[in-house]
C-alpha cells in the first residue's frame, strides 16, 4: 500500500503541493487528472524519491519513502515509473535496454536477464523488436519498451507521468491498450493522465488536482457523472 | 633557380625518422589517455565540483586554450627549470600536451554531458540505479558518441602539436628531422619527407578511429 500523509512540496517559494492526503492499495488503478501545473506529476515523483518533500510523508509497504535511513535504490525496484518523455536508453537495443537493470540492481545472471527482457517485451507487443535499437522505434513502442523495460524489475507498482502526452495522436491507442492489459491484470496503477476516456474506463478511482490541492477523489462515476468541486466541474466542461 | 634537390640522404635516413615517428605517436597517446582521465575529472569539476576546485578548473581550461601551446610547453620546461626542477624533453612534452589536451577535452565533455537530456538520469534511478551506475552504464556511453570525433580531432592535433617538442629539445618526429637536416643542410628535402610521414601517421589514425567508431556506435 502506498500512503501519503500531509505531504507539502515547495519549489522555491511555490508551495506545489498543500497537504495532500492519499493512500492507494494493491490492486488498486488511480488515475490523477487537472490541468498543467496543478502538481501530479510532481506527486509521482516525491512517490518514489526523485523529488524531496518539506513536510509529511510518504510511505510505500511500511517503508518511508524520504527517510535518510530508507535504501531507496531498493524502495525504487517496488516502483515502476514511465514517463512522458519514453527516455529509452539510446545506446542499447531494446532488449538490452530492458535487461540492464535486472542485471546490475538486481544481480540476476545474464541468461536469466536476457530472458526476463525477452517475456517483458513480448508483453507489450515488442516480441520482434529485441535487437532493435531505440531510434528505429515510433514514440510508441519506445513507451511500451518503456513500459516493459520498468515491468523487468518486477515491481509492485506503476506509476504512470502523462505516458500518452508526447506521442502522435495516432500512436496514444496502442500504449493505452498496454496500459490497460496491465490493468486487467491486476497491477497497482497510478496514472497522470489527461485522457479522460482511459481515466474513466480503467480507474477505480479518480483524483482531481487543481493548484497542489486535491480537490476531489472518488470512484470515476462520480468525478465525471456528478463532481463536487467547482474546479472539477469546470475542468472536465473544458476538457469534453 | 639552382638549388639542387638531394633526396638520397634523406631516404637513407627514413628508418631513423620512422623511428622518431613512433616516440612522436607514443607521447601524443600517452598525453591523450592522461588528458581524457584529467580531461573527464575537470569537466566534472566545472559541472558538480565545490566553488573552489571548480574556479581551479576553469583556469586550467581558460589558460589551455588561451594560450599558445608552446608557451604552456615552455612552462613545463623552462619555467618550471627557473625553479629549479628539471624534467627531461619528453616529460616536459607529455605535460605540456597533456595540459592542452586536458583543458580541450574538458571542454567538449563539459558539452557531452550537457547534451544528454537530465531525463535519462531520472529514468535510470527510477530503476533502482546507484548514481555511479547511472553515470557508468547509462550516461558515458551517451557522452561518448557526442565527443567521440572532437576527440579524434585533439588526437590529431596532439601529434601534430607535438612537433613543438623539437624546441625544447625532445627528438621526435620533427625534433629528429631537425638534427639530420642541420647536420646536412638538406633542410627541405627533410622536412618534406617528415610531412609526408605525418600525414600517413594522421591518416592512421583517422582510419583506426573510423572503424572504432563503427563498432562502438551501432545505434
Amino acid at each position: 500500500m502506498i500512503e501519503i500523509k500531509q505531504l507539502h512540496k515547495y519549489f522555491g517559494a511555490l508551495h506545489v503541493l498543500q497537504g495532500i492526503d492519499l493512500n492507494v492499495s494493491k490492486g488498486e488503478v488511480l488515475s490523477i487528472i487537472g490541468s498543467s501545473g496543478s502538481g501530479k506529476s510532481t506527486l509521482l515523483y516525491c512517490i518514489n524519491g526523485l523529488e524531496e518533500i518539506q513536510q509529511g510523508q510518504v510511505v510505500v509497504d511500511g517503508t518511508p519513502v524520504h527517510d535518510r535511513k530508507t535504501d531507496i535504490n531498493k524502495l525504487r525496484q517496488r516502483l515502476g515509473m514511465v514517463f512522458q518523455q519514453w527516455n529509452s536508453f539510446p545506446h542499447l537495443t531494446a532488449l538490452e535496454n530492458v535487461a540492464l537493470a535486472p542485471k546490475i540492481v538486481k544481480k540476476v545472471s545474464r541468461d536469466q536477464a536476457k530472458s526476463i527482457a525477452e517475456k517483458q517485451l513480448k508483453h507489450v507487443g515488442l516480441g520482434d523488436k529485441l535487437d532493435v535499437y531505440p531510434s528505429a522505434l515510433s514514440g510508441g513502442q519506445q513507451q511500451r519498451l518503456a513500459i516493459a523495460r520498468a515491468l523487468a524489475m518486477e515491481p509492485e507498482y506503476m506509476l504512470f507521468d502523462e505516458a500518452t502526452s508526447a506521442l502522435d495522436p495516432e500512436l496514444v491507442g496502442e500504449v493505452l491498450d498496454t496500459m490497460r492489459l496491465l490493468a486487467e491484470e491486476g497491477m497497482t496503477m497510478i496514472c497522470v493522465t489527461h485522457e479522460m476516456g482511459f481515466a474513466r474506463d480503467v480507474s477505480d478511482r479518480v483524483a482531481y488536482f487543481h493548484q497542489g490541492v486535491m480537490e476531489e477523489v472518488g470512484p470515476p462515476e462520480q468525478i465525471f457523472g456528478a463532481p463536487q468541486s467547482v474546479h472539477t466541474q469546470k475542468f472536465l466542461a473544458n476538457v469534453r | 633557380m639552382d638549388y639542387n634537390f638531394h633526396w638520397r640522404p634523406v631516404l637513407r635516413k627514413i628508418p631513423e625518422l620512422l623511428e622518431a615517428g613512433l616516440l612522436t605517436l607514443e607521447v601524443a597517446v600517452l598525453s591523450m589517455l592522461l588528458g581524457i582521465a584529467i580531461g573527464l575529472g575537470l569537466a566534472l569539476l566545472r559541472m558538480k565540483g565545490p566553488t573552489p576546485l571548480r574556479q581551479i578548473a576553469t583556469t586550467w581550461v581558460e589558460i589551455a586554450r588561451n594560450t599558445p601551446a608552446l608557451f604552456q610547453l615552455f612552462f613545463f620546461g623552462f619555467g618550471l627549470g627557473a625553479f629549479g626542477l628539471h624534467l627531461s624533453p619528453y616529460l616536459i612534452v607529455l605535460a605540456g600536451l597533456t595540459f592542452n589536451n586536458a583543458g580541450y577535452l574538458a571542454e567538449n565533455f563539459r558539452g557531452g554531458f550537457l547534451a544528454v537530456p537530465e531525463t535519462q538520469v531520472r529514468a535510470a534511478r527510477s530503476l533502482g540505479m546507484t548514481a555511479i551506475q547511472t553515470y557508468v552504464r547509462i550516461i558515458i556511453p551517451q557522452v561518448l558518441k557526442i565527443v567521440y570525433h572532437p576527440m579524434t580531432n585533439q588526437m590529431v592535433w596532439a601529434v601534430l602539436m607535438s612537433s613543438l617538442g623539437m624546441l625544447v629539445g625532445f627528438r621526435e618526429l620533427s625534433g629528429e628531422t631537425q638534427f639530420f637536416a642541420s647536420k646536412t643542410y638538406r633542410i627541405f628535402e627533410y622536412f618534406a619527407v617528415t610531412a609526408v610521414i605525418y600525414y600517413i601517421i594522421v591518416k592512421i589514425i583517422l582510419l583506426a578511429s573510423n572503424l572504432v567508431a563503427r563498432r562502438l556506435f551501432r545505434y
